[in-house]
């Protein structure tokens, strides 16, 4: 009595294949990813080795390593991040804490989502215009930063705002009823419940800023610069820079004649260090989702 | 119960948008009494709570318009919020525990306030949580967690919240109505035990605990104050308004 | 309490000061939205405002910055290369990325969804120089061999590469529109007896149409804007493109590459500045567009 019919039958069909396919398109999407880390690393293995981390780059940049490199783009990451954290976590507090809804700040959101969107070419150009011209920082790590910085500012603020969301209204108005102030409430129990949403943004924004080309280019990264090797603050804030990202562009486009391996090393470690470090985002978010205190 | 009145509101008007939520209250809270406030759901009972605590400023398109004096200070112009809503304790419906130890949930008022030293801290900390029958629950523990409570410890901690930073005014609204029925009875000898000290505000649902605790009872309707009298009066006298006599009869709620 | 206790002066000043620094930075991000316009406008604003020549810009395909003799500023060329990689790009990842979208969101099991989201997250990190990088050293020797063609720096090349980096986009926000549509659709689909795709292709799509179509608009945006990637990837032909072959420049790489030559405050680098602008333009029209759409599906 509950035999399926043909109908039935040619129904359930038609869905195994939709599954199919659409497991299909996900795997081809997905597939790339492992091909392309596998690709780049293979190709990398020959030189991938500490003296490669730690040596400069050589011989009009056909040999040697990304110290000089790698350095500044550290220096790039901390820096930016260093001025967009604070100011994108209190953007972050007023919008969510003290705004309330208005034609005001609903200005301010859209002006938040659209920043985000700004292709990263025209940071490049507002960061020439305004921070290296106008404000007479010149071409310095300084000015890159504050392009990096201002580029980074939205994510931050977005996932700022969705942790202190997280934080439950009634544990507010709690504090209030007892005659907390505002800011008495949010430093003491809306912020510290945030802190692992908001390092997690943070944290994921510091693989873009290691990643972003276009908007250092013109504003203080530089294609080659001599610094001693080994010495962690060889770099001074108005100092041009050269960053991994900067390069990768640089040899694999501008340079002849280098070593195979070498453009390969330095797109492993910049792939590396940018996938290493959202993998320890996404595991910090889980272990931190469960270890809520509430 | 003599002197001026703890609370006297005259004229109170309350729109949430275009709704009318109070529409002229005129209503008096004597010193030390305890003041029973019964009516059915969207009374504007929880609305004129907010109001005197002024965290109806809170309340995104929320305007009022009339007068509200605590302790003769007309609440409108009180320009330091904070000592405002530490002279009123504001106990809520549902129990909320902070995301922060048992100690620091009941020192978080007097912290706020300005109190540092530690042992006043303890000595309020135990008076207070002693007061709302916790004490003996969570004495050994109080590092842990306010939110890992159960939640007739919870409410109870709220209460014990409330207390800590000597309100002159305690307002309870429906503060029975997550928890079990033993602990209602708890905190309601609580109450018995401090309304010699300080002047009680009890919104319920719960016709007969008004009965139990208040020495006047104030009916609201629909945003309107139907009447007010002695408790007696209220429930066992006949009442002047028939709505009120159909409520407390249980005919409707 | 009593009235000796009381907030230290000093933590009340400081209170007032953080809160006027919170009120800065909140309207600070207005600032910089039009900060950005401001400035690249300024650059550019001279020769925009004195002797540019509109027509010419919008119309002519002739890209002659650094001629000597006859300079012409037309990107019409340069639009088209945008243009072109663009839509092979989204005619890839949209299908895929809502295909995946439904996957994820459907038809896969608990344990699969959380890895393959982080696989997703982890695409979507990768930096487009490193995309460029591959598409100059992987996909460019592919498409000579598959292809036999001289060059494997084309829209091709391009576009499969900006579809691979917009996919990550247009899957997440996908998967976000259709776990906001209602449980109470797909249980009463489910309950008339249709099979799961069914429910998917009647019911479900065309609930969440409208954050769909947004994926799609913020995976254009990517697209657009995109930089590095795409100056690696597509060769440097300045001509309005007639194959997939064809190499091509988008206004993006262009900028890129010619800034760096061009005389500070001169005509050219002005003129670069005003693709600046338009970019600008192009992206945030499209980003509000699709702001205003999710929004509706996000409910906030």
């Amino acid at each position: 009595m509950f035999e399926a019919s043909s109908h039935t039958r040619n129904k359930q069909r038609g869905e195994q294949a939709a599954r199919a396919v659409l497991f299909l398109m996900t795997v081809l999407m997905v597939a790339p990813l492992l091909l392309i880390v596998g690709y780049l690393f293979y190709q990398a293995w020959p030189i991938l080795s500490l003296d490669f981390l730690l040596s400069n780059p050589r011989n009009g940049m056909r040999a040697g390593g990304i110290w000089a490199p790698l350095l500044g783009t550290v220096y790039l990451v901390v820096i930016s991040l260093a001025i967009a954290t604070p100011i994108g976590v209190l953007a972050a507090v007023f919008l969510n804490e003290y705004a309330r809804e208005n034609w005001f700040t609903r200005i301010i959101n859209l002006a938040v989502v659209n920043l985000a969107g700004v292709p990263s070419i025209v940071h490049a150009l507002f960061g020439l215009g305004a921070f290296v011209l106008f404000a007479h920082l010149g071409k310095s790590i300084l000015a890159a930063s504050l392009t990096l910085a201002i580029m980074t500012l939205p994510v931050i603020i977005a996932s700022t705002r969705e942790a202190l969301a997280s934080v439950p209204q009634p544990f507010r108005e709690a504090c209030w009823n007892v005659g907390a102030t505002r800011w008495q409430t949010i430093r003491h129990v809306v912020l510290p419940n945030s802190v692992s949403g908001i390092l997690t943004g943070v944290i994921l924004q510091v693989s873009r800023a290691a990643g972003e080309t276009a908007p250092i280019m013109f504003t203080g990264a530089v294609f080659f610069k001599a610094i001693p090797e080994g010495d962690p603050f060889a770099y001074r804030l108005f100092d041009q820079a050269m960053a991994l990202s900067m390069h990768l562009f640089t040899i694999s486009t501008q340079v002849p004649d280098v070593p195979k391996a070498l453009p390969y090393g330095t797109a492993v470690v910049l792939l590396g260090t940018v996938l290493a470090v959202n993998a320890a985002a996404i595991v910090l978010r889980v272990r931190l989702r469960n270890r809520r205190k509430w | 119960m003599t002197g001026r009145p703890m609370v006297e509101i005259s004229g109170l008007r309350v729109w949430y948008g275009r709704q009318e939520a109070l529409k002229g209250i005129d209503l008096e809270v004597r010193r030390n009494e305890v003041l029973g406030i019964i009516g059915p759901a969207q009374s504007g009972k929880s609305t004129l709570l907010k109001v005197i605590n002024r965290t109806i400023d809170d309340v995104p398109g929320a305007v009022w318009t009339g007068s509200l004096r605590v302790d003769g200070e007309e609440v409108r112009h009180i320009r330091d919020v904070s000592a405002l809503r530490r002279k009123v304790g504001m106990v809520t419906p549902l129990p909320v525990g902070l995301p922060l130890s048992v100690f620091d949930n009941v020192a978080f008022a007097p912290r706020m306030a300005g109190v540092r030293d530690r042992s006043q801290l303890e000595d309020r900390v135990e008076r207070c949580l002693r007061l709302a029958a916790l004490w003996d629950e969570v004495k050994d523990r109080l590092d842990s967690l306010g939110t890992r409570l159960s939640g007739g410890q919870q409410q109870r901690l709220t209460i014990a919240r409330a207390l800590s930073h000597d309100p002159e005014i305690l307002c309870l609204d429906e503060f029975s109505i997550a928890i079990d029925p033993v602990t209602t009875m708890r905190i309601e000898d609580v109450l018995k035990e401090l309304r010699s000290a300080i002047t009680i505000i009890l919104v319920t649902n719960l016709v007969q605990q008004a009965r139990r605790l208040a020495d006047r009872t104030a009916f609201f309707f629909n945003g309107e104050l139907v009447e007010v009298d002695r408790t007696e009066a209220i429930f066992s006298e006949a009442p002047a308004d028939v709505r009120t006599r159909q409520y407390v009869q249980g005919i409707f709620g | 309490m009593g009235a000796l206790i009381k907030r230290p002066r000093l933590e009340i000043v400081a209170e007032t000061a953080i809160e006027c620094l919170i009120r800065l930075c909140g309207v600070s991000a207005i600032l910089f939205v039009f900060g950005i316009f401001f400035f690249v406008l300024r650059e550019g604003s001279q020769f925009l405002f004195h002797g540019f020549n509109f027509r010419e810009f919008f119309f002519s395909q002739e890209w002659y910055p650094t001629s000597q003799s006859h300079v012409r500023y037309g990107v019409l060329a340069l639009i088209a290369g945008t243009a072109s990689v663009t839509l092979l790009a989204m005619a890839l990842a949209v299908p895929f990325g809502i295909g995946a979208a439904v996957f994820v969101s459907e038809f896969c099991s608990r344990r699969a969804r959380e890895i393959l989201k982080v696989v997703i997250e982890l695409l979507a990190a990768i930096p487009s120089v490193v995309w460029g990088f591959i598409g100059l050293t992987v996909m460019n020797p592919l498409i000579i061999n598959a292809f036999q063609t001289p060059i494997g720096l084309n829209v091709l090349n391009g576009g499969l590469i900006l579809a691979l980096m917009s996919v990550p986009i247009i899957v997440s926000i996908g998967e976000d529109s259709l776990k906001a549509v209602p449980d109470s659709y797909r249980e009463a689909a489910l309950a008339l007896g249709v099979t799961r795709w069914q429910m998917v292709y009647r019911v479900l799509l065309p609930a969440a149409r409208n954050g769909l179509l947004a994926a799609v608009l913020l995976g254009v945006g990517r697209a657009v804007g995109e930089t590095m990637a795409v100056l690696m990837a597509t060769g440097h032909a300045v001509k309005i493109p007639t194959s997939l072959m064809d190499s091509v420049r988008t206004l993006t790489a262009t900028i890129a590459a010619e800034l760096g030559e061009a005389p500070v405050h001169s005509n050219h680098y002005q003129v670069l500045f005003i693709i600046g602008i338009l970019l600008f333009s192009i992206t945030f029209a499209v980003n509000l567009t699709a702001d205003l759409i999710v929004r509706g599906v996000r409910g906030k």
